[in-house]
């Protein structure tokens, strides 16, 4: 069997290496690009820019306003005098929020009435726009709190906070989002390179006309098919080292967990995606078409149907199921599984049969593909 | 221009040959549009939750109700050690646990102060946040209640003693603008119209030129009296019709599928795609005359221009929370100004006043672009 996979290895080395450029570009391209993007990824919503109009300046009102200067997750940058100009911050994205806080406002809460606030928020990032509401009436049950406790203690009661809460969270205490999010971007990008490198192989050859030499040759399709894989699998994984080395020194991805499950994920992942890739180019008549099946067959479903960045969780049913098309949804599992929460093979076995059969698959109908083409 | 209407015509007889092309230009864009406009969804509702309840007490009972009633969390299941906890969120089956201590119901009554426990998955910081602020929600909301129960009682045992002492507190009337429901995807499906433009017509050029190269046809081409220009202009024209087609139909499927408000101008959008779709084409052709061979075209086109696009765009990850130095690197990404023009567009209804930075960043780069790749188009074959 390898004997008579070695003259078709020799040569894919050979045409990679002869092109110099494709082979830097899988090498060392998806640790840069992780380098890159790593820095991009954040959904940590800080610092977002305030703007207030103050109708009561009184005592209580100043005291609200230095309670959300005081929060870091605000940034007070505008004191406003009119309602039009909130629409004008809000509308060219120079204030995320706005408060009014009305006339009377200091009366009220001396009097030991409620009092309220308008909060007017830009609501077309939601996922901004919901972090943003949740900060808020944080800081204003707290200003709450704060008044109820004087109040009581001026009329001589003492008070005491019924009900508390201690979150506790795991794996991530500071909860930065970065560190969910490389470990996906490391996925994503395998994912990529993978495709990439395998999805002309096939049609390139129908194109030029160099698959009948190929054919006439004594070799099977499935060793063509092998060989045409393994070149690349030995690419990606020394691809994949570079980009764990770069998620540790830059990124503080500590790997937790057991570093050999982590190389049976990438090895089974990297298998899943270089069969896509194969199958897309026995299907493809053309490379131009065989470029575009592999953008949407890849790059759209990894970065939003794989769970990377958009919870599977929150799509509709049908979206759920299909997304198990996407090899990556598998490996982003054990990935973090791995990574973050430093699990053992227990927590993620059946992701890594599903990754194996995924290769299996795409790889074996590419083969009975070719082999029905050639006859 | 006769020349150039030869080319045309020969660029679509190409097109119109290769069937898979063709159907494939004008259908993914839809099929993609749909399927990822679902996909891109940051809403968080249902968080699976585990509920450790020690106390067992009516009291409890009526604090676990208070997440359940509130939409947000779902009771994936009741356990009774913190090692079941552990397995299950090791697991990712919960993203949320609550625990009870066994005096819960008794120190409430009592009014001694009690503290619950609530455990997080914080592996997705997002969803892990947004979660954790509703159960905190859900927290004071209760501790508020029990407060102004117990100061009721204690008034009413000595009436008459000072000022009446009740909680006082500040109600935020919350307007969201633009979004009122905050619905993810109406953020979400401009962004991936703008994506899935983007894509679509520069695969499509990207590949013309260095395809001629390869096959050989384009040494026929030079020796014919065409000049460099027309002949750029004859291959890039076809692709902006099925660029205007595409425009057309992501468009209205984003406005009548997913219900996007359309608040501003189409006229503006429409013209706005125009000058972003000479933006890609520029683009598409500057990969064909950098490139070799179509595999070379491909992964310069995927690594060089895709990936970067996606993440330095503010399509997902807003451009806000960037360090400064990757800020600076946005500014050279046309698709961060054209989803800026989408969405203000979609959702903000605004006009050309608040938008012509932008507008013009896009000409500044159409143009660019594409005289940079006339001129290494030409000199190729000087």
């Amino acid at each position: 069997m390898f004997r008579r996979i070695r003259p078709i290895l020799t040569k894919e080395f050979r045409q990679i290496r002869r092109d110099k450029r494709s082979l830097g570009v899988l090498l060392v391209l998806p640790a840069f690009l992780i380098f890159l993007i790593g820095y991009a990824l954040n959904f940590d919503v800080k610092h977002a820019p305030l703007a207030v109009f103050d109708q009561d300046k009184k005592q209580a009102s100043r005291e609200l306003i230095q309670a959300f200067i005081n929060n870091e997750y605000f940034s007070y940058r505008h004191t406003v005098g009119q309602d039009r100009e909130i629409a004008t911050l809000l509308g060219e994205g120079k204030a995320l929020i706005a408060i009014v806080i009305p006339p009377g406002f200091s009366r009220e809460l001396l009097a030991g009435r409620d009092a309220s606030v308008q909060v007017l928020v830009d609501g077309s990032n939601a996922n901004t726009a919901t972090a943003v509401l949740g900060y808020t009436s944080a800081v204003l049950q707290s200003f709450s709190s704060k008044l109820t406790m004087r109040t009581m203690q001026r009329v001589g009661r003492e008070l005491y906070l019924p009900l508390d809460f201690r979150p506790k969270v795991w794996y991530n205490p500071e909860l930065v989002s970065a560190k969910f999010l490389v470990p996906g971007l490391i996925g994503f990008i395998l994912m990529i390179s993978g495709v990439v490198s395998t999805s002309l192989s096939v049609v390139k050859e129908n194109e030029r006309g160099t698959m009948e030499q190929i054919m006439v040759s004594p070799l099977s399709t499935r060793q063509v098919i092998i060989g045409k894989t393994i070149p690349y699998l030995i690419i990606g994984l020394l691809g994949s080292v570079l980009v764990l080395l770069v998620g540790f020194f830059l990124f503080d991805i500590v790997i937790r967990g057991n570093l050999f499950w982590l190389y049976v994920g990438i090895g089974l992942f990297l298998l899943a995606a270089l069969g896509q890739g194969v199958l897309i180019s026995t299907i493809a008549q053309t490379q131009q078409v065989a470029f575009i099946l592999s953008v949407f067959s890849s790059l759209l479903p990894t970065f939003l149907l794989s769970g990377f960045v958009f919870p599977i969780r929150s799509m509709p049913i049908i979206l759920q199921i299909l997304s198990n098309v996407a090899p990556a949804k598998f490996f982003l599992i054990v990935v973090r599984s791995v990574i973050l929460k430093g699990a053992g093979p227990g927590a993620f076995w059946d992701q890594l049969v599903f990754l194996a059969i995924f290769a299996l698959l795409t790889l074996g109908i590419s083969i009975l593909r070719l082999r029905k083409r050639i006859e | 221009m006769n020349t150039i209407l030869h080319i045309i015509i020969k660029e679509f007889l190409q097109i119109r040959r290769d069937r898979r092309m063709l159907a494939l230009s004008i259908m993914a864009p839809i099929v993609q549009l749909i399927l990822l406009g679902y996909a891109a969804t940051t809403d968080i509702r249902s968080v699976p939750m585990l509920v450790n309840d020690q106390d067992r007490s009516a009291a409890s009972r009526e604090f676990i109700c208070r997440f359940t009633n509130s939409g947000y969390f779902v009771v994936e299941q009741y356990v009774s050690s913190s090692k079941e906890i552990d397995h299950y969120i090791e697991e990712g089956h919960a993203w949320l646990a609550l625990v009870i201590p066994p005096n819960f119901g008794n120190s409430i009554l009592a009014q001694r102060p009690v503290s619950v426990q609530l455990i997080a998955d914080g592996s997705d910081a997002n969803s892990a946040n947004i979660s954790l602020g509703y159960a905190v929600q859900i927290v004071s909301t209760y501790a508020r209640t029990i407060m102004a129960e117990t100061l009721q009682r204690m008034s009413t045992g000595d009436a008459g003693h000072g000022p009446a002492a009740r909680p006082v507190r500040v109600n935020p009337e919350v307007r969201v603008w633009y979004n009122p429901e905050l619905k993810s995807a109406h953020f979400m499906v401009p962004a991936v119209v703008a994506l899935v433009l983007m894509i679509v017509t520069m695969t499509l050029t990207s590949l013309g030129i260095v395809k001629e190269k390869e096959v050989g046809t384009l040494e026929q081409l030079m020796v014919t009296p065409i000049k460099p220009y027309q002949l750029i202009i004859g291959k890039l024209l076809p692709f902006v019709i099925i660029g205007a087609v595409d425009i057309t139909l992501v468009l209205s499927v984003a406005r009548f599928w997913f219900g996007v408000p359309m608040r501003g101008s189409i006229l503006l959008l429409y013209g706005l795609s125009g000058l972003f779709i000479l933006t890609t084409l520029g683009l598409g052709l500057f990969v064909s005359t950098i490139s070799r061979t179509q595999q070379q075209a491909m992964m310069t086109a995927q690594f060089f221009i895709f990936m970067p696009f996606m993440f330095f765009s503010g399509f997902a990850f807003p451009i806000e929370n960037m360090p400064h130095w990757v800020q600076a690197i946005t500014y050279i990404i046309p698709l961060r100004y054209f989803i800026t023009i989408i969405r203000g567009i979609f959702l903000k209804g605004v006009g050309i006043a608040e938008l012509w930075p932008q507008a013009l960043a896009l000409l500044v780069f159409g143009a660019t672009i594409l005289t940079l790749s006339v001129l290494r188009f030409r000199k190729r074959l000087g």
